[in-house]
Order: structure tokens, then C-alpha cells, then sequence
């Protein structure tokens, strides 16, 4: 007797690769793992208008540069300008350039985007040391002692960051912040007090989400680096972190809109939100990062659901070996119950059953005289697929006379599947008597109906189309049930006489 | 009681060999693929059997080509009765018995006429392949009909019995006698109705009986009591059924044998892959004797020692 070892080695290799493989795709890929998921998009248009001079222009623009949202979709429409797009990675921006540009300009820039959930900002690299600003006399004494002030209260940078914002937007706020808020700006004021204690920082623009808000402007944010991490706040009211709903859209520290040959330049921002299948997004992100390479959703629709049902057989024959092996149910023909499963899938189940049974009866009649007629097999057989093709169009026929289009469906079933039956029936018939035929035919619809009642669940669909690991897994169990050498069920019932009881 | 289920550890301590762990652990492993055809093809067993001096039934003629189907008539002229098989099949799917010829016209054992076309249909339809394993073309054997050794008058319905033995490694482990009823048609297939025997391997007493997996005492058709029944000739089904390991090299093995009231005991048919229900009959499991078997190990023992050690260790009384 040799070691099992391997074998069993093989089926947890299979077992691990298929799970790990799914959730990589629903982690990873953000594929659902119930099917009909709906996520949230929203569709924001930039719309940048300026005076041409008549002079060469070219005009730069960041894009939105943000964690939290994923770029599904961008494109930009301007017409007689040249469009180049730089894929720095903290810095993406789009220039526009022409050679002469005069009177009103219109560019727009639109972009589809879809959270991602990571709502934290992660710096790939520490940043460079800041050099501390310059602040003029008058206001040197002032910017020191209230950085002092402050300082005193905190422990860390982040903890110093927290204590200004909050002593910026006190409600009685000290005399020296009153003086460096009157020439200064909130957000510049606070990123220059925190550089002068070499602590990293820079303002950020960011965008207010709102479904269906037409004209809205950038808001100046400020991030703060602390432990390879950038933390968010709003110097105007004090806040910190993240708001629901806000894109940062320029993180360069530098100038959103950049335009030469124009003036009385300026950008305004439309949005629109938008549900969409969850798993049409997470196939266009992976579309857009060029994951699809090699996968069956780069196929054809048509193939593409073709093999939608080909992959739920081995739904289907898991159902069929765990029937037999472990509950002991007869078949009659091992997977014949399969392929009638996935005729109902196409015709329903009740359709189906009924059409089964009219054709198998039919069948049956037209064969009982064919075996009078001492035919070899083969010509009666072939007889038979060809009554049987005869039978499935006279009832495709008569459904639609009657205006029953659930009998149209009937010409899904594999012909020579139902030849072969009747042929078999009709020999159970001839040698075993009707109840036998009653019986065997029961059994095998039985096994169809809970292999159809298998395959035709929505999310068992969505797995084995979406979430190809799980064929791993079928096969792995389908090997250990092939190992199986206890008691099936019904076996249990059969041997009862001799458990001694 | 019909719909209660045993606990499985129960069967386990019982050793209760069960469908899985049989095609796994015994035929898997002990019945060799590329032996196969020495059991599933009932013309070379035949030959085989011929070859080793083992008694088979009386071989009229093989028909091969549907061509070769007229000839048939001819072939029976002389007989008085034939049983027409086909090559390759199983659980006694196309026998078809005739046990009268006169003049040309056939009849069944319950007395049905069977016309010539009939016959012609059902051979057409044996060498098509419609009974055999997988739906592979086959060839259609006529064989002298068996005339049945009296002993058995009143224990079976219009039919043939036969003896069953398992035989593991060469051991006959366990018998069974199947015999017809008006249920299963005068066939002597336990899942078509027949009733089936447990057979002591020492002695060829019966033991216990069942029908369709349950236990019965007597015979549902001629109420005579099933255990009383003793089977003739046990040495010389002992020694055939163990010879039949050397002849077939298979390990797991099913030996059918009937008894002809003329020639003694014939070989039947051999089986790769015997049913579980010997176990009701006998009301124990096999798993202790197949277990005993291979605790063994190599032995190299004659045909006549296997058979005296079986008697010895594997009848009912012993305690293994």
C-alpha cells in the first residue's frame, strides 16, 4: 500500500490555491463576492476658462491625485489644442498648448472616479527637510511666541499640529494669532508655523462632493507629515481628518492652474454622483491597470457566456458525485442529470420538467413501434433523434400557436441525450416492466432538478464565472470524495439488518 | 423500520464492507485493469475455464455478424432448450431463456412463445452493444441450457439457481445461494427479487436469507424454509470457485457456479465487481474474513490447502 501523503498534499495545494486565488480576487480586485453589488461613482467635470492674448498659450492643470478615489474613466475635450498628460506620481498633470490663442477659452477636463475605502495617505518617501520661512519684522515676535505658547502644550509634532489648528480657530483667540491672522492667510499661516519648527507640511486643494453641484471651487486643506504618514487638516474651522465626501485634487504644493498666454484664468468644478455594478467597476479598474491580460473577461461576449454555462458544470457534477458516492442515489447515465440541469437552466425548471416528460413520453410511443420494426440499434437510435427533433419542433409549434412561449424553450435540450434515454427507457421498459421506467426516470429528474436547483442560484453564477479559484476547490473535493470509503447515507438504511440492533 | 438508518459505527464494529471502501480498497486495489477481460468477457472466461479443467456450461455456437443471427435456427435444431448472453454483459442484462424448441418455435421457462424475430431483435441487439459494459459492440453466445440438479425443487421459481462465492486472494471468504422468484422473473439477480442464501463455507448449510435487502425466512413463492437448505457437491464449488483466483489472477473476485443435474457443478460467469448484499444473506460483514486474509501475508498455499484452511476458519461456528 503506498503513501497517501502526496495525494493528500495535492488536494490542500489545490484547496489553498483556489481559496487564496478568490479572496486575492475579492481583495485585491475589489470583485464582490455576492453578485448585484452596487458601488457609488461620481463623474466631476474641470472647467477652465481664460482670455486668450493671441499669444502661444499653455495652460497646466493638476489632476486629482488622491488614495481614497480610483481613476476609472478620464478624458478631455479641447478642441484645436495640443494635450499631453505627465504621470508624475505625486504630481499628474494635464497641459493644454496652442500657438495662438485669442478671445474666450474653453477646456474641460472630466473624470470618473470610485472610493476605494483607503482613507489614509500613505508618503511612498520621507519628504524632504523644510526651510523654515521668513517672516517679516512685525510679525517675527508675534509668530514666536505664539509658536512657543503652543509648543509648551504639545509633545509631538502631530500632537503641536492639533494644538495650533485648535489655537487658530479659538473662539478668543491670543492677541499675537489676531496679528498673523490679519496678513496671513489660515492655512498659509499654519503651514509656515509648522515648517518653522521642521515639521513637514504643505496645502492641499480639495474638492466638496456633492451630487449635482454645478460651479464649485477648490478648498485649501493641509496635510501634515508625521510617521510616513500625511495627516489631514482644516485650518478654516479647526478640524481634523478626512470629511466624508472630499477629493483631494492637487497635492504638488504648487499652483492648481498654471496659464501663459492668457489671462483672468480660472477653473470651476461640476460633479454628478452614480451607481454602477460593483463588478463592472472593479472590471474597468482592472481593465485600467491592464490585469485583464489574460482572463476570460477579455473574450468576446459571446464566448463570454457560453462559458458562463460551461463553468457551472462542474457545479453540476459535484452535485452528481456527492449524490452518489457519499448519499448512494442511483443515476441513470453517470452525468446525463448534468446536461438536463443545464437544459432547465435555459427552459426553468417547470418548463422543463414537462417538456422532459411529453418528449420521453412521445418518445416512447413512436419507439415502441420502431422495435417492431427489428431495426439494427444504430438505425434506431438515429430513428429516434430524428422522431425526437420532429416531436421538439411540432411542440415548439403548437406553444406558439397557443401563445405559451415557455414552450419555445423546449429546443434547448440535447437531442441525443433524450434519444438515448427513451432508447434505454424503452429497453427498461421491455425488461423490467413500466414501474421500473417510472423509477429510474424519477431518480434521474430528482438528480437533475437539485443539480438545476444548484447551478441556477445567482451567487453559485457569480463564483465559478468571477471567481475561477473555486474550480480548484470543486476539484479538490471532488478528489478527497473520490477517496471516500465510509458508509453512504443510504447504505446506512440498506445494511440495517446487520448493525446488530 | 423500513426507514430507519443504522448508526455507521455500528456497521463498523460489525466489519460491513460498504460500496466506496469495496471499489477502493479491494477492487481498486486487487483486480488488476489489463485482467479485466478475463471476467468481463464471458467467451474468454469460457475458454479460460476450458483451458484450466474447470466445468462450463455447454457452448453451441457464437454469433459474431449480424449475418451470422440465420443461422441460429440451425444451430438449436437439436437442442432442447438455449440461452442466448451477451459477451460483455452484466447483472444479467440480455439472457435471454429458452427451455423448449419444438419445431422451430421457442418458448420461455413461464411458457411465453418467443417468435424467431424476437430472437433475431434480441441478438441484433446484443451484438450492437446495448447490454454491454460502456455501449461497446459484443458478441452473442448460445449455450446449452443447464438442467438443473433437483435438490433445489421448491427453493426456486422457474429459474436457475446459482451459487455465489467471493473469493479474496484464493480464500473463499463467503456464499450465497440465489434463487428466482415470480418477482424477479426466474432470475437470479438479488436486485430484480431474487432471494439469496447465506451459505456456511464449511459446511454449505444455509444460514440466512433475503429478499430486496431484507431478511426472510422462507420462500415468497413456495413457502418453503430457506435455511434447511443444503448445498451438494460443496468440497468440489469450494475447490472450482479457488481455482478460478489462479485462472483469473484477480484478487476480489465473484465465482458463479450452477449445479447441472448431469455434469455436476458448471462455472458460470466470473465477476469482478460482486454486490454487498452477500453480507445480508449471511447476516454478518466480510471485512473480518477479507481482513484475516491478508493478516496471512504470503503464504503460497495449494488449491486444496486454501480450500481446507477456508473450512477451517471461515465457516459460521469458528471464531476468527
Amino acid at each position: 500500500m503506498h503513501s497517501k501523503k502526496p495525494f493528500y498534499i495535492l488536494v490542500a495545494l489545490l484547496f489553498i490555491a483556489g481559496i487564496a486565488s478568490s479572496i486575492y480576487r475579492g481583495v485585491e480586485n475589489n470583485v464582490p463576492f455576492l453578485p448585484g453589488k452596487q458601488v457609488q461613482s461620481w463623474a466631476v467635470d474641470a472647467k477652465i476658462k481664460f482670455q486668450g492674448t493671441g499669444e502661444p498659450a499653455e495652460i497646466s492643470f493638476a489632476l486629482p491625485n488622491d488614495p481614497a478615489f480610483e481613476v476609472l474613466v478620464e478624458n478631455a475635450t479641447s478642441p484645436g489644442y495640443g494635450l499631453s498628460i505627465s504621470d508624475e506620481p505625486q504630481n499628474r498633470r494635464a497641459i493644454w498648448s496652442i500657438r495662438s490663442a485669442k478671445g474666450q477659452q474653453d477646456l474641460y477636463y472630466k473624470v470618473t472616479l470610485i472610493p476605494t475605502g483607503i482613507t489614509s495617505i500613505q508618503a511612498e518617501e520621507a519628504p524632504r527637510a523644510v526651510s523654515p520661512h521668513i517672516w517679516p519684522a512685525a510679525e517675527k515676535v508675534a509668530a514666536e511666541q505664539a509658536s512657543e505658547d503652543v509648543w509648551a502644550k504639545s509633545a509631538t509634532n502631530l500632537s503641536f499640529a492639533q494644538q495650533l489648528n485648535k489655537a487658530l480657530n479659538a473662539s478668543e483667540r491670543s492677541q499675537n494669532i489676531e496679528l498673523l491672522l490679519s496678513s496671513n492667510s489660515a492655512s498659509k499661516l499654519f503651514v509656515n508655523m509648522l515648517n518653522n519648527r521642521g515639521i513637514p507640511a504643505q496645502e492641499v486643494s480639495a474638492l466638496h462632493l456633492e451630487d449635482q453641484r454645478r460651479r464649485q471651487q477648490l478648498t485649501s486643506f493641509v496635510e501634515v507629515y508625521n510617521d510616513g504618514e500625511w495627516h489631514l487638516f482644516d485650518p478654516m474651522n479647526g478640524t481634523q481628518g478626512r470629511p466624508d465626501n472630499v477629493l483631494l485634487w492637487d497635492r504638488s504644493g504648487k499652483s492648481t492652474l498654471d496659464v501663459i498666454g492668457g489671462i483672468n484664468s480660472q477653473v470651476n468644478f461640476s460633479m454628478l454622483q452614480d451607481t454602477r455594478s460593483a463588478l463592472a467597476t472593479s472590471l474597468d479598474v482592472m481593465n485600467n491597470q491592464g490585469a485583464l491580460d489574460f482572463s476570460l473577461y477579455q473574450l468576446p461576449l459571446e464566448e463570454q457566456s457560453l462559458f458562463k454555462g460551461i463553468l457551472l458544470i462542474p457545479i453540476g457534477v459535484l452535485m452528481v458525485v456527492f449524490l452518489r458516492v457519499i448519499v448512494g442515489l442511483k443515476t441513470s447515465g453517470t452525468f446525463m442529470p448534468v446536461l438536463i440541469a443545464l437544459a432547465f437552466i435555459q427552459t426553468t425548471l417547470l418548463t422543463g420538467l414537462v417538456g422532459f416528460i411529453l418528449i420521453v413520453a412521445c418518445g416512447l410511443m413512436i419507439r415502441s413501434y420502431l422495435s417492431e420494426l427489428n431495426l439494427l440499434l444504430i438505425s434506431r437510435i438515429s430513428a429516434v433523434i430524428i422522431v425526437v427533433i420532429g416531436i421538439i419542433g411540432l411542440f415548439t409549434l403548437l406553444s406558439y400557436k397557443f401563445g405559451l412561449s415557455e414552450g419555445l424553450t423546449i429546443t434547448f435540450f440535447p437531442m441525443i441525450i433524450l434519444a438515448w434515454t427513451i432508447e434505454r427507457m424503452s429497453i427498461l421498459w421491455e425488461e423490467e416492466g413500466p414501474k421500473e421506467v417510472v423509477l429510474q426516470g424519477g431518480g434521474s429528474l430528482f438528480v437533475a432538478t437539485l443539480a438545476y436547483l444548484a447551478m441556477s442560484a445567482s451567487w453559485v453564477q457569480h463564483w465559478v464565472f468571477n471567481f475561477l479559484g473555486i474550480h480548484l476547490v470543486i476539484l479538490a473535493i471532488v478528489l478527497l470524495m473520490g477517496q471516500y470509503t465510509g458508509y453512504r447515507l443510504l447504505e446506512l438504511r440498506r445494511f440495517k439488518p446487520l448493525s446488530g440492533e | 423500520m423500513r426507514f430507519s438508518f443504522a448508526k455507521p459505527s455500528a456497521l463498523r464494529k460489525n466489519g460491513v464492507l460498504c460500496m466506496n471502501k469495496r471499489n477502493i480498497d479491494y477492487i481498486g486495489r486487487c483486480n488488476p485493469r489489463k485482467f479485466y477481460k478475463r471476467v468481463d468477457d464471458k467467451l474468454t472466461t469460457k475458454q479460460l475455464a476450458l483451458a484450466n479443467d474447470i466445468a462450463v456450461p455447454d457452448l453451441i455456437g457464437v454469433v459474431r455478424e449480424q449475418h451470422e443471427i440465420e443461422d441460429i435456427p440451425a444451430m438449436v435444431a437439436n437442442e432442447d432448450g438455449f440461452v442466448i448472453k451477451p459477451s460483455k454483459g452484466s447483472g444479467g442484462k440480455g439472457i435471454l431463456v429458452i427451455t423448449k424448441v419444438d419445431a422451430g418455435r421457442y418458448y420461455k421457462p413461464n411458457g411465453q412463445e418467443v417468435t424467431p424475430s424476437e430472437v433475431y431483435r434480441h441478438v441484433s441487439n446484443v451484438l450492437s452493444g446495448l447490454f454491454s459494459l460502456g455501449g461497446s459492440p459484443d458478441v452473442a453466445i448460445v449455450e446449452g441450457l443447464i438442467q438443473f440438479d433437483p435438490v433445489f425443487d421448491g427453493y426456486s421459481y422457474e429459474g436457475v439457481p446459482d451459487i455465489r462465492l467471493i473469493v479474496y486472494k484464493g480464500f473463499p471468504v463467503m456464499g450465497m445461494l440465489r434463487l428466482s422468484t415470480a418477482a424477479s422473473d426466474g432470475k437470479a439477480n438479488l436486485h430484480q427479487g431474487a432471494v439469496g442464501v447465506g451459505v456456511d463455507i464449511g459446511t454449505g448449510k444455509g444460514l440466512h436469507a433475503v429478499q430486496f435487502d431484507l431478511p426472510v425466512d422462507v420462500h415468497p413463492d413456495t413457502n418453503k424454509v430457506l435455511t434447511d437448505i443444503q448445498v451438494p457437491h460443496w468440497d468440489f464449488l469450494l475447490h472450482t470457485a479457488s481455482k478460478a483466483y489462479e485462472m483469473s489472477e484477480m484478487g476480489y473476485l465473484g465465482t458463479d457456479m450452477v449445479l447441472d443435474r448431469v455434469r455436476g457443478p458448471l462455472l458460470l460467469e466470473l465477476n469482478a465487481r460482486p454486490g454487498l448484499a452477500i453480507q445480508i444473506a449471511n447476516g454478518r460483514g466480510i471485512l473480518p474474513y477479507l481482513d484475516h486474509v491478508d493478516n496471512l501475508g504470503n503464504h503460497n498455499m495449494s488449491v486444496d490447502e486454501r480450500v481446507e484452511y477456508a473450512k477451517k476458519h471461515f465457516s459460521h461456528s469458528a471464531k476468527l
